[in-house]
């Protein structure tokens, strides 16, 4: 059997020991009539076969690493630098539990206490936790610890606030996971739902029974707000009693204001883009920074430095009180395992691409989404949508529909054109939204020009028969 | 183990305390309570102003391993809270008694504070559940 | 020796890895968006490899040490299942590209989906939740769901027993739900009498983990499971402990209605030092319409259809079938974004693919033999209490850190000086309901000769405790740091270098 070590005669000498005289007995308190099941299970394959086989499956997929990408939406593909893989696979790193053992995890909570500086650093923020499951369940645990901060609760001891506001402009699937976990809440959500995405819009919404705001800034769509507007934000919701928290792209940070210095509350957002592959949707990171206040009102663990009997420095896992553990049915969130395999892939990428390496990702992002939308603005027939700055990602307004758009671009191109906005805000139409990074070359960008400009002249050309036609393709 | 007991206070089997000082009851967890809890961290306090109800909980009280919620030994109006904890919350493993007050209220009901057990009392009902 | 951070190694004007020259023109950087200073350390790639690489060797794990940590599944981490999910035709897969695309992906996910309903007996499976007290709060939500779509809206109580871990009363509360605590009995398993004397219509249902965090199976489980029934209660299984009874018995057959997996313990994903888990769970049928989505499920595509297109599958009888996405009609939602941690399941998938049915049965039978083995030269040679000791154990045991003759030594003092031998400790003070507890499961991939290692060095413990007691209380001696001061980490709060 593959990675046992016992030797039959192992067995029978334990069994021995123990008082038994065959294995069955160890299971005599399984009601009888259901113990040894009868599994359909294929048969055990060898090492061998078992990676043909899943090497099968692997290539069966069209991935990103053969195609021109331009898809983003929440998961970006950046560059990985080869240190990330070869030290985050250090198996003392990823064949460890987590670090409750503290003298001899000093690895892994060193690494703990290094993310944390430095997601602080990134996000101007006075502290951070070693991570949630993704950015969707940062965003609830966010909403949940705002509902629990002693800000948190109306004035005049009129109980606690029940309104949560989000942004229409804040990723689909961070909002429908906001529901999710607080369906038992008795909450009142508002906003996803707003035509309009202007901050004043979404403030009307924010009344005396509002525990926080949530916003992404880039937002969803790219668009990126500045750093006063973000501060007026803040400041009208704090004159409300309420908190604001904003979901953030760690990458843009290398470049704009961080949120921390526009009076934001709660920072979070997807960590993945920081040294993690795309990997199909997970495993991800949810990274969380917060104000000193909040701390004791978060979730998740958090590492603290300290030191040993002789007066070493060293590091601990710290202010467990609140956590699930010790405060059992009296915890705010029922976090234990988390990501910390990609938040130490999180920190060796930070280390790795520093200060430098990092602002120069976000700077070439910018610059290459930029040209990229510049070029397809004048292709007659596309308009980009928006009227801010963009970060990486931005909106294009297209002649035909998205999703015949993106097969023609796939099939006769070997281009993955991005998003297709067309379920989340069908309000605005034909749009898709495109994701240009460092990864992308100019050529893969001019060659999506060129793609989109063949659309544009075939859709002028035989008007809409081809479209259809495409359609009928599909 | 033998506690410290303030002998002009009385005790709810909660472990909290009372004392009465003129118009006010002070109110603070005993010295079996500090032990049980080993090394206080923090203390989460009520603001004043606030009342309370004779067994609710007004305050946490949390070590490294333990967060431990503390009850109203009477009902009344919080009339004045100890800051200092927040800062210095090891004095509730110091002076329990003194310096580590939690609150002081107003009661509502006085008949409330002699419900609860003397220093005697309360010795005997821990050595009986310890 | 410490190890400096990466803030103290910076040094200015260093840089790591570069990025080719931009290739396109500059745009003009926008006013009152840019950041001034960006406090990140600069390093040589040499300084990060040492720095990394040196705190690697800070840290103990699977791979270098045994790690019976009780709960916790500390099992051998097969490193085909690292190359299987490292395949760039997975890794480099976008969770929002067509489906077309991602077939082989959602092949795999399908056949997962199957693998694990087969092996708990349920009838479907969300591969979704993120570690086990997602699949918890899944679960739960579920119950609640499914109650209310009932009209049993006064149901709002869940029955968590005292040994539970601290997930299920705190999920309980996440769910908008109460925590009723029931007591254990004097066999280590729940309180029937309590149960009953709970039971009424105001409760969703029980929680219920078999084998418990005692390591003891349920001996009236089939009772338990009939009598929340009766009284309209749903039975939660948190399945973190399958790895004593996978392959041996599927949970529906003993009557409960949903449970998660933990496939970082169960299925050898590695633990990664805190995370990324996988948490699947699996339902009976009633239950189904309730699940989160999106799931993957078969499309069959007409006869009619050109059988030219790529990727299309066919099954058994020869018909052609697509996968899809599918959300469940009376979905909770989603729990977390896309479908999954997906890099995890490819390692519990290639994992269960590995073993068949045969093998499983091997990992439960092997887990239970070696804790035994071990309990049993703990309590003859040692005489380490252990709780419910004269019982049968299944994965794991919870003994006790209580020594004749050496009063002053806790359970603390033994876990240390565990690692003076090589050994890291066991669960300590968990459960909750044992005093001193040292909760050791040391699961099916150690041999005999590493747990009579571990016996021995525990029966020598067992011996300093009375002679030499200040070896265990000033341990560890041979650890990186010495005993940590956790007062003072809580008490100064410094959570980062700012
Ligand atoms: C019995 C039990 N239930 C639930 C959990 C929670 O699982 P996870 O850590 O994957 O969230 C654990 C893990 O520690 C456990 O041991």
């Amino acid at each position: 059997m593959p990675f046992i070590a016992n030797t039959d005669a192992d067995r029978d000498a334990m069994l021995a020991a123990v008082g038994l005289e065959r294995i069955e007995d160890l299971f005599r308190d399984v009601p009888e009539q259901h113990r040894y099941a009868t599994l359909d299970l294929p048969e055990p394959l060898s090492e061998l076969e078992v990676l043909r086989e899943v090497s099968a499956l692997a290539d069966e997929n069209d991935h990103l690493g053969e195609l021109a990408s331009f898809l983003g939406a929440g998961a970006y593909r950046h560059f990985v630098p080869s240190v990330v893989d070869f030290l985050a696979g250090r198996s003392e790193f990823y064949s460890a539990y987590t670090p409750y053992q503290p003298e001899v995890s000093q690895g892994t909570l060193q690494a703990i206490f290094e993310y944390q500086s430095m997601v602080a650093a990134l996000t101007g923020m006075d502290a951070a936790n070693a991570s949630h499951y993704d950015g969707a369940t940062a965003t609830a645990e966010a909403v949940i610890m705002a509902l629990n901060s002693a800000t948190g609760n109306r004035p005049g001891g009129k109980g606690p606030r029940k309104r949560v506001v989000l942004s229409p402009a804040l990723n689909p699937q961070y909002r429908e996971v906001v529901h999710t976990y607080t369906q038992g809440m008795g909450l009142d959500i508002v906003g996803g739902d707003l035509i309009d995405h202007d901050f004043h819009t979404l403030l009307e919404l924010v009344d005396e029974d509002t525990a926080c705001v949530v916003v992404q800034n880039p937002d969803f769509l790219g668009q990126l707000h500045s750093a006063a507007e973000m501060q007026d934000l803040a400041d009208a919701v704090h004159a409300a009693g309420a908190l604001l928290a904003v979901s953030v792209d760690p990458i843009s940070l290398g470049m704009f204001t961080p949120p921390g210095e526009y009076g934001v509350d709660i920072v979070m957002g997807e960590g993945q883009s920081l040294g993690n592959a795309l990997n199909f949707g997970g495993p991800y990171l949810g990274f969380f920074a917060m104000r000193t206040a909040d701390v004791r009102k978060s979730a998740g663990r958090i590492a603290g430095e300290t030191v040993d009997v002789d007066g070493q420095t060293g590091y601990v896992l710290t202010l467990s009180t609140r956590e699930q553990h010790i405060r059992r049915g009296r915890a705010t969130s029922n976090i234990c395992t988390n990501q910390a395999l990609m938040a130490l892939r999180a920190c060796i990428y930070l280390a790795a691409m520093g200060k430098h390496g990092l602002r120069s990702v976000a700077e070439q992002c910018y610059h290459k989404a930029q040209y990229a939308a510049t070029r397809i603005s004048m292709i007659p027939g596309y308009q980009i949508v928006g009227e801010k700055p963009f970060f990486k990602e931005f909106v294009v307004r297209c002649p035909a529909p998205v999703h015949v758009i993106k097969d023609y671009l796939l099939m006769e191109w070997g281009i993955v054109a991005g998003y297709d906005l067309v379920d989340d805000y069908p309000e605005l139409g034909e749009c898709l939204l495109l994701c240009v990074t460092e990864m992308n070359t100019r050529q893969e960008i001019d060659d999506l020009v060129e793609a989109l400009a063949s659309v544009a002249e075939m859709v002028e050309d035989m008007e809409l028969e081809l479209v259809r036609e495409l359609e009928d393709v599909r | 183990m033998a506690y410290k007991f303030d002998a002009t206070a009385r005790y709810a089997e909660s472990h909290d305390w009372a004392r009465v000082e003129g118009d006010v009851v002070v109110c603070g967890i005993s010295d079996y309570a500090q032990h049980a809890l080993s090394d206080v961290v923090f203390i989460e306090l009520p603001s004043a102003g606030k009342t309370v109800t004779k067994g609710d909980v007004y305050s946490t009280v949390e070590s490294v391993k333990a967060a431990e919620q503390v009850y109203a030994p009477v009902s009344g109006e919080i009339v004045a809270v100890n800051d200092d904890l927040e800062s210095t919350p090891e004095l509730i493993n110091e002076d329990p008694y003194g310096a580590a007050w939690i609150i002081k209220v107003k009661p509502s009901d006085p008949g409330q504070f002699d419900e609860l057990m003397d220093a005697a009392a309360y010795e005997t009902f821990l050595s009986e559940h310890e | 020796m410490i190890e400096p951070t990466v803030y103290d190694l910076s040094s200015p004007g260093r840089h790591g890895p570069l990025l080719p020259v931009l290739d396109v023109p500059e745009a003009p950087l926008p006013d009152g968006y840019l950041r001034e200073d960006l406090l990140l350390p600069e390093l040589s790639e040499l300084d990060t490899v040492r720095h990394f690489v040196r705190l690697s060797q800070r840290n103990m794990g699977i791979d270098t040490n045994f790690y019976p940590l009780g709960s916790c599944t500390m099992k051998y981490n097969p490193k085909v299942n690292e190359k299987a999910a490292g395949l760039a035709g997975f890794t480099d897969l976008h969770p929002l590209q067509d489906a077309e695309m991602t077939q082989g992906a959602m092949q795999l996910l399908l056949e997962l989906q199957v693998y694990l309903a087969e092996i708990s007996g349920f009838d479907a499976v969300t591969l979704q939740p993120a570690a086990g007290a997602q699949g918890e709060l899944t679960g739960v939500l579920m119950m609640r769901k499914y109650q209310l779509d009932r009209g049993e809206t006064q149901r709002t109580k869940i029955l968590v027993p005292d040994s539970a871990h601290g997930t299920n009363p705190a999920t309980t509360t996440m769910s908008g739900l109460q925590v009723v605590e029931l007591p254990s009995s004097p066999r280590g398993n729940l309180d029937l009498e309590a149960l009953k004397a709970n039971l009424d219509d105001t409760v969703v249902g029980l929680m219920l983990t078999n084998p418990n965090t005692l390591g003891l199976f349920e001996e009236r489980i089939l009772e338990i499971t009939q009598l929340v029934h009766e009284a309209g209660g749903l039975v939660y299984g948190d399945g973190a402990n399958m790895n004593a009874i996978v392959g041996v018995v599927k949970p529906a057959d003993l009557g409960i209605d949903v449970m998660h997996f933990n496939l970082h313990k169960t299925f050898s994903t590695p633990h990664g030092g805190g995370g990324p888990g996988a948490g699947p769970v699996g339902v009976v049928a009633k239950l189904a319409p309730f699940l989160p989505g999106p799931v993957v499920s078969v499309e069959h595509i007409p006869d009619d259809f050109d059988d030219e297109e790529e990727h299309v599958h066919f099954d058994e009888d020869g018909d052609d079938f697509r996968l899809i996405w599918h959300m469940p009609s009376k979905s909770i939602g989603r729990v977390r974004s896309y479908y999954g941690n997906f890099g995890v399941l490819v390692r519990a998938y290639t994992y269960i693919r590995m073993h068949g049915a045969p093998g499983l049965r091997r990992i439960a039978e092997n887990a239970v033999l070696n804790a035994n083995y071990l309990k049993a030269r703990l309590q003859q040679e040692a005489s380490y209490p252990v709780a419910f000791g004269d019982r049968i154990c299944m994965h794991e045991f919870v003994a006790q850190g209580i020594l004749e003759g050496a009063p002053d030594i806790h359970t603390m003092d033994i876990a240390k000086r565990l690692m003076d031998y090589g050994f890291h400790p066991p669960t300590v003070y968990f459960p909750l309901i044992v005093r001193e507890a040292l909760m050791i499961e040391p699961t099916e991939t150690e041999s005999k000769a590493t747990l009579d290692a571990f016996a021995d060095a525990m029966i020598q413990i067992a011996r300093e405790a009375r002679e030499e007691p200040e070896l265990l209380k000033d341990a560890p001696h041979s650890a990186p740091v010495k005993r940590l001061d956790e007062v003072r980490a809580a008490r100064q709060m410094i959570l980062c270098r700012c």
